[in-house]
């Protein structure tokens, strides 16, 4: 009997694995016909990807990305796995990085009580910021996708309000960008250079943390349970005795916590700054990579390095000459094929759990009668 | 029978239907063979008409006005349904319920009938008028295929019986020659289980108190109903409550309001002498409340999730499930194993999905895994429902068992045999109250089910006795 356990959780190892392949392999397929219709041969593309990708200063360059993204595919998957649509990681971010890079750059205090009280201060901002649609969700029933629609356009209002010289915020030396007052050097994150490769940022190790984290709250702890349970089934998890109200707010606030941590790497370790031009849309990127990484810590991580990779390379393709266009078409295509090649796998999974089932219970049942005939 | 009507795809064998073979890929390749089938849970809208319902995915064959409305009465006077178009659905009962979901088989030209246990939601009145009606349909050369687990229905309503057991036929039988008593050893292969209790364990030291309990809900049209009105009993240590009644007459309001999944307007609970009334449901599992939902794939288990993390649910916060804020994987692992082996849940392992375990395994999980914390009261709301006969006998042993050791039971059934036999006091629920109550011991299903509907009140015994005594 303990084989054959042994043997279903091996399968299902190996159906974890097969979606994500497929969906790889399809968007290869996929890409390398775009690439063709635009005269270009795919073969060489793909070859240029891999020699640059893997280029030391480019693997810096991945990693550094990739923390940005794994913060946020973590953000999502939070909201994920208690069904939540979070698509408001966006503004939260968004919002929490400005608010904090706002109080950094008024902080004087030494850097280990100016950087933990910037990190707390943009958690607790995204935190708020997802609240307002937890509320509206708990109280109201307000979809939790719609108002945070909403929230992510008002949160580009507020900044771009506030974001202005006079206000919370200044004109460069140069006069040309406006941005908010620099962060003292003091409250630089850690960094580690390796030499002519980068810098490789320290707030790797934050979203590492924050991994593990995630991992041991949902699968080892009863908060995570009842969570879980939450997101499985609403109905059993209130006859179970789980406040699902009450759990939909809790998640909602971790998930804009965890939300407001996607700016502090960009923030601590790169521009010290809030400006225009810090990245958006980090929060949809998110979307696309916890969904890609099955919610699952490792596999977000494996996402989010893919993404990284993705971008690195594809930039290196604009060079030499393709059409960094490129770039959409791929990651689109991989959410795409994610997205189906789950359901697909999912539900031939089960069918296939449900036969071995009948079969291994039939089997039982024709030996227990041979006995008796025996007997 | 899911085959049959298309809704899946058979590995191998053939399908004939008048004389020339057929397959289905779908429900619709079914209709226009001329099968129907009548599914045990109503698919109808509660919000449309009976005609609407009848006509709705049907309106090329007669459109949606008078010619359908025409043709709806004729068919309704041919079978003798006595169906009314122009009613809403939610202000029907069950059994019209049911004749409107069998008049939109007949409309869409179904030679062929497949009834799913039709009668399980019928008390014994609306049953016989249910058989009245599939002997007209049968006088009228129609082709019935009629399932059931009640074996007395079966041989009052059927020419010809098939007797399947675990997906293979095991046999045919005449039901002129049969006894109920062969049919039920063909169909689970060995002597039957009655669902008969042993001598009465019911001491004197009450366990539940449920006082003054009272429910309303407003409705989307801001209409307010009762659901519970003055509900008021006590369950002894040692004693199993019944509640009979028609389902929807506040059965599943009461459990979850005993459960506190629903807050009550009114009333008091008392478990064990200590007030539960405004405890969460957590807290009031964790003082000893046991329970078998009624619809266990909706409140009783998680189906993707393993069997382990199903064990866990419900009583995350009691050992060996967890200590102090952190799961106890490996202790919930080894004790799913021990529940597995107790409570005969046929499985391949732990590691397989809820959803994979046939119904009456999917069962015996849950009712292991609620007798696994010493509960004081075990609340079952249609333990056997949709399970085989060889679960259901178990699913007894253990309530007979929890009995003996001293539990409160509070059983709901639909199952009239299943209450009168397990049951040491019965109670009718009506209309959310409690309307009547009798002995099991002397009782018969016949007059249980007029009290269902209504029909009678007060202490139900032979020479017909009304005063409302609480024993």
């Amino acid at each position: 009997m303990n084989k054959l356990t042994q043997r279903i959780d091996k399968e299902r190892l190996l159906l974890g694995i097969a979606a994500p392949l497929l969906a790889l392999v399809a968007a290869l397929v996929v890409t390398a016909l775009v690439i063709l219709a635009t005269g270009k041969n795919p073969g060489a593309a793909f070859s240029e990807m891999g020699s640059y990708g893997v280029a030391s200063d480019s693997q810096v360059y991945i990693l550094n990305k990739a923390t940005t993204y794994y913060l946020a595919g973590v953000a999502v998957a939070i909201g994920f796995r208690m069904n939540l649509f979070n698509i408001g990681v966006d503004g939260q971010y968004r919002l929490a990085a400005f608010i904090a890079a706002v109080l950094g750059g008024a902080l004087t205090a030494p850097g280990w009580i100016a950087i933990p009280l910037i990190i707390l201060c943009a958690m607790a901002t995204g935190a708020l910021w997802a609240a307002i649609a937890g509320f509206l969700k708990v109280t109201r029933g307000v979809s939790e996708v719609i108002s945070t629609i909403m929230l992510n356009a008002i949160a580009t209002s507020i900044i771009a309000y506030l974001l202005q010289p006079g206000k919370l915020a200044e004109l460069d030396a140069a006069g040309t960008t406006v941005l908010t007052h620099p962060l003292p050097k003091s409250s630089y994150f850690f960094s580690i250079d390796t030499g002519p490769a980068g810098v490789l940022w320290g707030f790797l190790f934050v979203a590492v943390i924050v991994g593990i984290a995630y991992w041991f709250v949902l699968g080892r702890t009863r908060f995570g349970f009842d969570l879980r349970t939450v997101g499985q089934s609403e109905t059993a998890a209130a006859a179970s005795g789980v406040g699902v109200k009450k759990m939909v707010a809790t998640s909602m606030l971790i998930s804009g916590a965890v939300a407001g941590l996607i700016g502090m790497p960009t923030l601590l370790n790169d521009s010290h700054t809030f400006s225009n031009d810090f990245p958006t849309g980090i929060g949809f990127t998110g979307i696309a990579i916890a969904l890609l990484g099955r919610n699952h810590p490792i596999g977000i991580a494996l996402g989010a390095l893919l993404w990284g990779f993705l971008e690195r390379t594809t930039n290196h393709l604009e060079f030499e000459g393709y059409d960094k266009e490129i770039l959409g078409v791929i990651q689109g295509v991989i959410v795409l094929c994610v997205v189906i090649a789950y359901e697909v796998v999912r539900r031939y999974g089960l069918k296939r759990q449900q036969q071995r089932v009948g079969a291994e219970l039939a089997a039982q049942a024709a030996a227990t009668t041979k006995k008796q005939e025996v007997a | 029978m899911k085959i049959l009507y298309g809704m899946q795809q058979p590995d191998e064998g053939t399908i004939t239907v008048d004389g020339s073979q057929v397959t289905f890929h779908n429900p619709a390749d079914a209709i226009a063979r001329g099968i129907g089938m009548v599914h045990q849970h109503f698919m109808l809208a509660d919000n449309l008409t009976v005609l609407e319902n009848v006509v709705l995915g049907a309106e090329k064959l007669y459109g949606i006005g008078a010619k359908a409305r025409a043709k709806i009465q004729e068919i309704s006077d041919a079978y003798g349904l006595n169906v009314r178009p122009d009613v809403l659905v939610e202000q029907l009962g069950v059994a019209d319920r049911q004749r409107v979901e069998i008049l939109k088989v007949l409309y869409r030209g179904a030679r062929t009938l497949i009834l799913d246990e039709p009668t399980a939601v019928l008390v014994p009145q609306e049953v016989d008028a249910l058989f009245d009606n599939l002997r007209e349909l049968k006088a009228e050369g129609l082709t019935v295929i009629f399932i059931s687990h009640k074996l007395g229905e079966v041989l009052s309503v059927a020419d010809e019986i098939t007797v399947i057991r675990r997906g293979t036929t095991v046999g045919t039988a005449d039901p002129k020659t049969t006894t109920t008593k062969q049919l039920a050893e063909l169909m689970v292969g060995s002597e039957l289980p009655t669902p008969e209790t042993e001598e009465s364990t019911v001491t004197d030291v009450p366990l539940l108190q449920v006082e003054g309990l009272h429910l309303t809900q407003t409705d989307l049209d801001g209409v307010e109903r009762v659901i519970l009105d003055d509900i008021d009993f006590t369950i002894h240590k040692g004693e199993v409550l019944g509640i009979a009644g028609v389902e929807g007459n506040g059965q599943s309001e009461l459990v979850e309001a005993i459960m506190g999944i629903r807050t009550p307007d009114a009333g008091v609970i008392t478990l064990d002498g200590a007030e539960i009334s405004q405890l969460p449901t957590r807290r009031r599992r964790e003082s000893g409340v046991g329970y078998i939902p009624e619809d266990r794939h909706r409140h009783g288990l998680l189906l993707e999730a393993p069997l382990w993390e199903n064990r866990i649910l419900g009583h995350v916060t009691e050992r060996p499930n967890s200590r102090g804020g952190l799961l106890d994987l490996k202790a919930a692992r080894a004790d799913t194993e021990r529940i597995v082996e107790a409570y005969d849940v046929r499985t391949p392992g732990i590691e397989v999905t809820a959803a994979s375990l046939s119904g009456g395994n999917q069962q015996k999980l849950i009712v292991g895994r609620e007798m696994s914390h010493e509960p004081k009261l075990l609340i079952a709301a249609h333990p056997t429902r949709g399970v085989d006969v060889g679960a259901q006998a178990a699913i007894w042993d253990h309530i007979r068992e929890a009995r003996r050791e001293g539990l409160a039971v509070l059983l709901i059934s639909a199952d009239l045999d299943e209450l009168i036999g397990l049951s040491d006091t019965l109670r009718v629920m009506y209309r959310g109250r409690l309307v009547a109550d009798a002995d099991p011991a002397t009782i018969t299903p016949e007059e249980l089910g007029s009290a269902m509907t209504g029909a009678a009140s007060g202490h139900l015994e032979h020479p017909e006795q009304t005063e409302d005594d609480d024993r």
